[in-house]
């Protein structure tokens, strides 16, 4: 198969207020694609992941801002002048057609000869291992081969941008996790610009070369995986990206160290400069971030086991913080697996250096710990 | 570990203890119940078995305070139907009428339906209960109106008023049955094709009407008959023999004095088949599932 000429996407101050409703689903988003990159939108649902997503298909208005693909001005073209394809949510095979017809049916539309569309509809089946299923209905076939015939017609007109919006959603747990793999490959194969929405950050974090978190309608960051990992700019990222996720909290600054339970955890300087007048900081630690420690031990803090979950590679304990000032939910904590202490034992622990995250109790906007 | 031999004897012996298996009914139960569907289906089959005797028989047999199966039986009143009297030109005025009225049905509320389903336009509320409300109004309060509207268009005595005519009653009924036809089929098919480069008409034509065929069947079948068996507006609009539809035509069969009972049943049987024939193509069409496999979730 002939690698297809892949184009940047590029959304400019894109958005679109639904009729009748005063909040934008996409307010403004600012977003550059490069050409050939698989970006993920991930977010909750509500947050205008799959609306950003289906207005660069062309499937929803763009009430304000421009969407660019390559050099191209979209924003007002109708879909079938885009140069995409689009993997939907429930594929949207053609139930009359076979998975022949469905796969080159947009070629057929295209005006491409008869001989032609099949030998790329063949070497798209042959990628997608649909080979034995060409005259088939839709009806005959599994979830993962409708999945698949989904993608064979992506991929089989060769646009410049695919859109997928969360294409696994429908699978079951195991067939999700290979099929996963099997798109990522896929995409890497042919090197064509992937816009792919999901709201599982699982998927997002495995997938994307850049992931965009959206929350609100507002984009919350953009980088990639690992980067959103680490260098989280809000505590909504921080929370949303990881599983399990980050314990986060909102203590009392006291003296350049947050009282965390009874412990008192040090601050950075940078940190505590920040918090300012403030005296109270929203404090985050990943579960892995958390270091075993003894009673006494500087800046660590107790925390009273609730439940222990040994899933065999690795523990997770879910505790309450010991002390008076408890605002933190559960707090989890990732523990090698042998060993692990029993339910309603009390642990200490401290966090690892680096592992602490602060941000702002009001905006929630990543503080520096430097 | 469970033994599958003593799960075995447990259900044998729950089967057991049942006093009576539910597949078995008691003798009275069963005659009651074997009785009323006898019944039921007499009720429903006699009117038409008594026609199709009737038809059969002489004009004096039938008549006749004898009741009797058969008398005489023979096509006599067929042929005399069929060849000497103005059956034949009714018969397909109606035939030229029905058609006319399905094919024009069809489109309009296929088309009508799809817009209901699909687009957003300014009055699509308004329409919808526009096509609501006009089906509240009986025919006996509509016929003078439109009667007035054909007269000015110099539409009486013509096939094209009853097609008219026909068309109000059928279409708003069949778009609004074709849009909650047209709201089954996901609209992401709809997309879907519009990303491979069809147009919104298009997509109607390749893509959502190959899907709708069992809710076009229905239409068909009902745009058919409300013009094929209609009285009322055949008997207003229609002035001379020649244009009479069938409704209409049996009428004359049938003065006050003197009802030619003979030619009355033998045109009532000829009158079912073309209705019988329709819902025998319509009904093929009826099947469930034809969206199945093109969506999940």
């Amino acid at each position: 198969m002939s690698t297809s000429t892949s184009s940047s996407v590029t959304f400019s101050g894109a958005t679109r207020i639904y009729p009748g409703s005063d909040r934008p689903a996409v307010d403004a988003l600012d977003l550059h694609i490069e050409a050939g990159e698989f970006l993920v939108l991930v977010g909750p649902s509500g947050c205008g992941k799959s609306t950003s997503l289906r207005m660069l298909a062309g499937l929803e208005e763009v009430d304000a801002g421009q969407i660019l693909i390559g050099d191209r001005d979209v924003t007002h073209l109708r879909p079938k002048d885009r140069d995409i394809a689009m993997v939907f949510q429930n594929y949207a095979l053609y139930p009359h057609m076979t998975v022949a017809e469905n796969m080159g049916f947009a070629l057929k539309i295209a005006g491409v000869d008869k001989a032609t569309v099949r030998k790329q509809v063949e070497e798209a089946a042959a990628i997608l291992d649909l080979a034995d299923y060409l005259d088939r209905k839709p009806k005959a076939l599994s979830g993962g081969q409708r999945q698949r015939v989904a993608m064979g017609r992506a991929i089989v007109r060769q646009p410049s941008v695919f859109c997928m919006d969360e294409p696994l959603s429908n699978l079951d747990a195991k067939l999700r996790v290979s099929t996963r793999t099997q798109i990522a490959s896929l995409q890497r194969r042919l090197g064509t610009t992937t816009v792919y929405v999901t709201h599982d950050q699982v998927e997002a974090m495995t997938m994307g070369d850049r992931v965009a978190v959206l929350k609100d309608g507002l984009l919350q960051q953009v980088d990639t995986p690992l980067g959103l990992y680490e260098k989280p700019a809000n505590a909504f990222v921080a929370g949303f990206i990881g599983s399990p996720a980050m314990n986060l909290g909102t203590f009392s600054v006291v003296d350049g160290h947050a009282r965390i339970g009874d412990g008192l955890v040090p601050l950075p300087r940078s940190t505590v400069e920040a918090v300012g007048a403030a005296g109270q900081v929203q404090v985050g630690f990943r579960p892995e971030a958390l270091l075993p420690a003894s009673e006494g031990d500087p800046g660590s803090f107790a925390v009273q086991a609730l439940v222990v979950e040994e899933l065999g590679s690795d523990a997770f304990l879910y505790g309450d913080l010991v002390g008076d000032d408890l605002r933190a939910d559960h707090v989890v904590v990732r523990l090698p697996p042998r060993g692990v202490p029993q339910k309603g034992e009390t642990v200490w622990f401290t966090v690892e250096p680096g592992g602490l995250h602060a941000f702002d109790v009001e905006t929630g906007a990543a503080l520096p710990t430097h | 570990m469970a033994d599958p031999t003593l799960a075995q004897d447990a259900g044998a012996h729950t089967r057991a203890a049942t006093p009576r298996p539910r597949r078995t009914r008691s003798p009275l139960a069963s005659v009651a119940l074997h009785g009323t569907l006898g019944l039921a289906v007499l009720v429903a089959l006699f009117p038409i078995v008594w026609v199709v005797l009737s038809s059969l028989k002489p004009g004096y047999a039938i008549q006749s305070s004898e009741i009797t199966l058969f008398v005489e039986p023979s096509f006599d009143n067929y042929v005399h139907v069929l060849t000497e009297t103005s059956f034949p030109r009714w018969f397909l005025n109606s035939a030229v009428v029905a058609a006319f009225t399905m094919v024009i049905g069809i489109t309009m509320s296929a088309s009508a339906g799809y817009a209901m389903s699909r687009f957003n336009f300014p009055g699509r509320r308004g329409l919808m209960w526009v096509f609501l409300v006009t089906q509240m109004f009986p025919v006996a309060i509509l016929i003078v109106p439109i009667y007035t509207i054909m007269a000015n268009l110099g539409l009486i005595d013509t096939k094209l008023s009853l097609i008219i005519a026909y068309c109000t009653v059928a279409v708003p009924f069949c778009a609004w049955m074709m849009r909650g036809y047209f709201d089954t089929i996901p609209k992401e098919l709809d997309e879907a094709a519009a990303l491979d480069g069809l147009g919104p008409f298009a997509t109607f034509y390749r893509v959502v009407l190959p899907l709708a065929r069992p809710g076009l069947a229905v239409t068909a079948f009902y745009t058919f008959l409300t013009a094929w068996g209609e009285v009322a507006y055949a008997i207003a609009f229609i002035q001379t023999d020649e244009n009479l539809t069938l409704g209409a035509g049996l009428q004359q069969f049938v003065p006050r004095f003197n009802p030619q009972w003979d030619s009355l049943t033998a045109g009532a049987v000829l009158i079912t088949v073309p209705a019988a024939l329709v819902f025998f193509f319509a009904q093929k069409h009826l099947v469930a599932g034809l969206t199945a496999g093109g969506t999940k979730g």
